[in-house]
């Protein structure tokens, strides 16, 4: 008996709704920016799962991931470099204490 | 008796990733869940071995646990003590969130469950990787070189631009 298609994606739903909370309910912006990793990880195994079992003759899904993963590092390159910065400036980096720009 | 390891490397990898993604979002500790988001990872990568994608599981593994998550460890030791604990994050925050995820979470297993897709059975074999490369590198229909030279133009612009916002004015 092989493993059901539904079994990965329930996998990739707990990662991705896990998360979600973390965006929500994290201040620090590197935590923030980990549950963002969670997600991104979480589509990227959709991915794979859906070219894999639907349509295993495609590359689709294969080279979204590949590109994907290639845009998600820099994407936390940019942002960490951000967060550095943001650091050197006002010594915390809590999204909390960030309005300076707001008004 | 093949597929009943799988099926045993399967469950392992799963649990891994579940309960290691929920302490990656419920840990305290920064640096901990830059560890807990890299098991994740891994078993993320494991999956994709698992699933006979050889290469991608090798990209997973040198860009993600190789790459981002060094860049995490680096920029939590920079802007943290070790061993500093966030504080606990407001009741309301707490309660938005996990509301949300748990309503998204029902819908989406719901769906996920109740939805019948057409013919779903894994097909075994790996991928020639000379097929790869030239699904990469040609010009037809379903072949890749635009999307490929955008990213590379991208990951210009992301070196460039981390230079110019990270450096020391």
């Amino acid at each position: 008996m092989e493993i059901p298609m539904t079994f990965y994606l329930v996998v990739s739903t707990v990662m991705f709704f896990a998360g979600v909370y973390g965006f929500i309910a994290r201040k620090n912006m590197l935590a923030i920016l980990i549950s963002l990793e969670l997600m991104l990880n979480s589509v990227d195994l959709n991915f794979v799962v859906f070219n894999r079992y639907l349509y295993p003759e495609a590359l689709e899904g294969f080279f979204f991931t590949l590109f994907s993963i290639g845009i998600s590092a820099a994407e936390t390159a940019i942002a960490i470099a951000i967060i550095i910065n943001i650091y050197r400036n006002i010594k915390n980096i809590q999204v909390n204490n960030l309005d300076k720009m707001k008004y | 008796m093949e597929l009943i390891a799988n099926q045993v490397i399967f469950y392992l990898l799963s649990a891994i990733i579940v309960v290691f993604s929920i302490l990656t979002v419920t840990t305290r500790r920064l640096l901990r869940a830059a560890t807990y988001l890299l098991f994740v990872l891994f078993a993320t990568a494991g999956i994709y071995f698992q699933l006979d994608y050889h290469f991608l599981g090798a990209v997973q593994v040198t860009i993600y646990a190789g790459g981002i998550i060094v860049l995490y460890v680096f920029s939590i030791l920079l802007t943290s003590r070790v061993g500093d604990k966030a504080d606990n994050p407001a009741a309301l925050k707490i309660w938005g969130g996990l509301f949300a995820a748990i309503a998204g979470a029902g819908l989406s297993l719901y769906l996920i469950l109740k939805h019948q897709f057409p013919q779903a059975s894994l097909q075994s074999g790996e991928i020639d990787m000379k097929e790869i490369g030239h699904a990469l590198m040609g010009f037809e229909k379903y072949q890749y070189i635009l999307p490929f030279e955008a990213v590379s133009i991208l990951l210009l612009a992301c070196i460039i631009g981390g230079i110019m916002i990270a450096r020391k004015r």
